[in-house]
């Protein structure tokens, strides 16, 4: 029976869920001149659940709920990078849509139902969780990338988002079936415990393989990938910089949760195939990257390519191949709002600043906005000494330790060959002349600036100190 | 004599083909009053299959809440179709036969139901209604506000997601659209509507309309 102290174990969600709808129902009263308010509001609300996952965080592991909910140092550190990447994703957001007549409460209840979502999907002990918070995360990201009715481009998005992430979901879900009848329960840790004596071992692989296929369709994993370039051009940017961050962490938690949580003793079976994904989405997400003018669709391509370094870090099947893979998660949520949010502070009205011809001599016309630029795209591309260098070197360690030194192998070349797009868009910021025509203007939002600064100097600090948060990230794997 | 469990086997096969019949021919049949037919019988044969597993409830909720759904569907379906009265009788004349087949198959469904409960075969596994004591709908109403009330919950939050996406995604605010406004018309006073004004009563003053004219005129002649 469920009793207060569960309520308390869920307390940073059963807040979250509340703010929720006190926001829209305000915003129902609100006017349109006092929409700010509630922007501001929605920060503070996020800030506050941080300091609740933070706060009440039990040492160990605890659950709810007869088991639904499962509280542990990995669903703490996912949740509190989550809801710090969706606090930037508002701050960038909110210039672009008041120029785009898109500043309405629903983009911020939406906002906050999807991060719901994600928090119970990293804290998901039951097979059903998992699926009613996927639906919830990916329910709402459907209607935030038709957000903008009026451009065809977004309802194209949305169109393709819809049905293969419905299809994913059916995929996930007929993988669930053959698992329940394989082990008669739904319940991560009694299916863990249910695997070994299973008497059905073939029924089990097969629901592996569905399983699979879903976690490769959330992560945008190559051959899975279809989705990503779309979605991630066609969507509003003030959109595509969420999809990029919150959600990608959410994806490793939920494929932390269902294969090591519950299918943990068939790692022989799912190490090969994350392991045939991962060089796929690398091939896949770096060689057609190379080929793209439209900066917001090469971020997607180089999207694919980093799911594949995260899946590197898994196939790893142990507590340092986790402890990397969430480290890369978070390292790839910052960079990615840095590199959207340069995107979004130089778009105004009527234009959309994502060809890569509009940042040719930004330099001469925004130098910090290029540094910034540059600083993300450095780290993305994995330079030293900014974050994502050390993520990568994690993750390739992973995988020589899991023994396939193949797999570092092929990712470090694709690493190399990735570099060049990456460095293509910084020559073009500091090396070309700009084109007549295209004036670049920033956005005059003060805490835009500040808060994008910051997120892409965290790059550099977090390379040049990267040990505490490495820590932290492998104290959660090993208790 | 037949054997309760072969017979229940048989079935349980036999409805689960019918449903994979069903549903491909939903989604290949070009007719979309067919493919509705096709639908409704899906749902007809896995609510059979719930019933074979002793889950009474949920397989009266499906008939009741979908297959009632899908006829309303149906229904729609006609009426977008923009055909006059002639061709609807035509139309019903023309789906006769497959609403026939569905509704054999539906009868034949039923039968074989009747047919495993009347032979008392045993049940497919455990029953936790039947090992509480309980009828099905109380255990799963128990079930539900207990061991499975976060999910239960949860999937409330994402009808309520739901709710905000179509709103977000289908109300359009244009101006300069006349409106009707309801809290005005019920708040309204029978004064601000009919302005009752006092006046004395009035008599034809005799001789009045042409008491001005009249004199002016007369001297013409």
């Amino acid at each position: 029976m469920p009793n207060f102290n569960d309520i308390l174990i869920m307390l940073p969600e059963f807040f979250l869920v509340a703010a929720a709808c006190v926001i829209l129902v305000a915003d129902a009263f609100m006017k349109p001149a006092e929409r700010p308010f509630l922007h501001w509001i929605s920060i503070a609300v996020l800030v506050v659940t941080i300091y609740l996952v933070v706060r009440g965080q039990p040492s160990g592991s605890v659950t709810a709920f007869n088991g639904m909910f499962i509280r542990d140092g990995v669903a703490e550190i996912l949740k509190v990078f989550a809801l710090l990447s969706t606090i930037l994703v508002f701050i960038y957001a909110r210039p672009y849509l008041v120029d785009r007549k898109l500043f309405v409460g629903e983009f911020y209840t939406l906002m906050i139902f999807a991060i719901i979502g994600v928090m119970l999907l990293v804290s998901a002990g039951n097979l059903i969780m998992i699926y009613l918070g996927l639906e919830l995360l990916t329910l709402s990201s459907y209607a935030l990338v038709a957000l903008n009715r009026d451009s065809k481009l977004s309802s194209e998005a949305a169109i393709k988002y819809f049905v293969l992430g419905a299809l994913a979901s059916g995929m996930l879900l007929y993988g669930m079936s053959m698992l329940y009848g394989a082990t008669g329960t739904l319940d991560l840790a009694h299916l863990h415990d249910a695997i070994p004596q299973s008497t059905m071992p073939h029924l089990l692989v097969f629901g592996l393989i569905f399983m699979i296929i879903g976690i490769a369709f959330k992560l945008g994993a190559a051959p899975f990938h279809m989705w990503i370039p779309d979605v991630y051009q066609g969507s509003p940017t003030a959109v595509t910089v969420f999809i990029g961050s919150a959600p990608k962490l959410a994806a490793f938690g939920m494929a932390f949760r269902l294969l090591e949580s519950g299918m943990g003793d068939l790692s022989q079976h799912w190490q090969l195939m994350l392991a045939v994904l991962a060089v796929l989405s690398l091939a896949i997400g770096n060689l057609v990257a190379i080929v793209q003018s439209n900066l917001k669709r090469l971020l997607a391509y180089s999207t694919i390519s980093h799911m594949g370094y995260l899946l590197l870090g898994l196939v790893n099947a142990g507590p340092e191949g986790y402890a990397a893979a969430m480290f890369y998660a978070i390292s790839y949520a910052l960079m990615s709002t840095a590199a959207f949010g340069v995107i979004l502070a130089l778009s105004r009205a009527g234009f959309e600043c994502e060809e890569i011809e509009d940042f040719k001599g930004l330099n001469q016309r925004a130098p910090w906005m290029a540094f910034l630029m540059m600083l993300s795209l450095f780290s993305l591309a994995g330079v030293p000494p900014l974050f994502g260098f050390f993520a990568k070197l994690l993750v390739l360690q992973a995988a020589i330790h899991a023994g396939m030194m193949w797999l570092a192998i092929v990712g470090a070349v694709f690493a190399i060959i990735g570099l060049y797009y990456y460095l293509h868009v910084v020559k073009v910021m500091y090396f070309d002349k700009p084109v007549a025509g295209t004036e670049v203007r920033l956005q005059p939002d003060f805490t835009l600036r500040v808060a994008l600064s910051l997120n892409a100097l965290a790059l550099l600090a977090l390379g040049l100190y990267w040990g505490p948060l490495l820590g932290w990230c492998k104290q959660a794997f090993a208790g | 004599m037949i054997d309760p469990q072969m017979f229940q086997l048989v079935c349980f096969y036999a409805f689960a083909a019918v449903t994979v019949i069903a549903a491909l021919s939903v989604i290949t049949l070009r007719n979309s009053v067919h493919a509705v037919l096709a639908l409704v019988l899906t749902f007809f044969s896995t609510a059979c299959i719930w019933m074979l597993a002793e889950a009474e409830f949920l397989a009266i909720a499906l008939i009741v809440v979908y297959v009632g759904a899908v006829m309303v569907l149906f229904l729609f379906v006609v009426m977008m179709l923009d055909i006059d009265q002639e061709k609807l009788r035509e139309g019903f004349v023309k789906f006769l036969p497959v609403g026939l087949v569905v509704a054999v198959v539906m009868l034949v469904e039923m039968l074989g139901l009747i047919g495993v409960r009347v032979m008392h075969a045993q049940t497919m596994g455990v029953n936790p209604a039947t090992a509480a004591g309980m009828s099905n709908t109380a255990w799963l109403g128990m079930a539900l506000y207990t061991q499975y009330l976060l999910p239960f919950e949860v999937a409330a939050l994402i009808l309520t997601v739901g709710v905000i996406a179509a709103v977000a995604l289908t109300l359009r605010q244009r101006t300069g659209v006349r409106h009707q406004q309801a809290s005005e018309q019920v708040a309204v006073n029978a004064r601000d509507r009919v302005r009752i004004v006092k006046m004395a009563a009035e008599r034809p003053i005799v001789g009045e309309p042409g008491s001005q004219s009249a004199p002016a005129e007369e001297p013409k002649p």
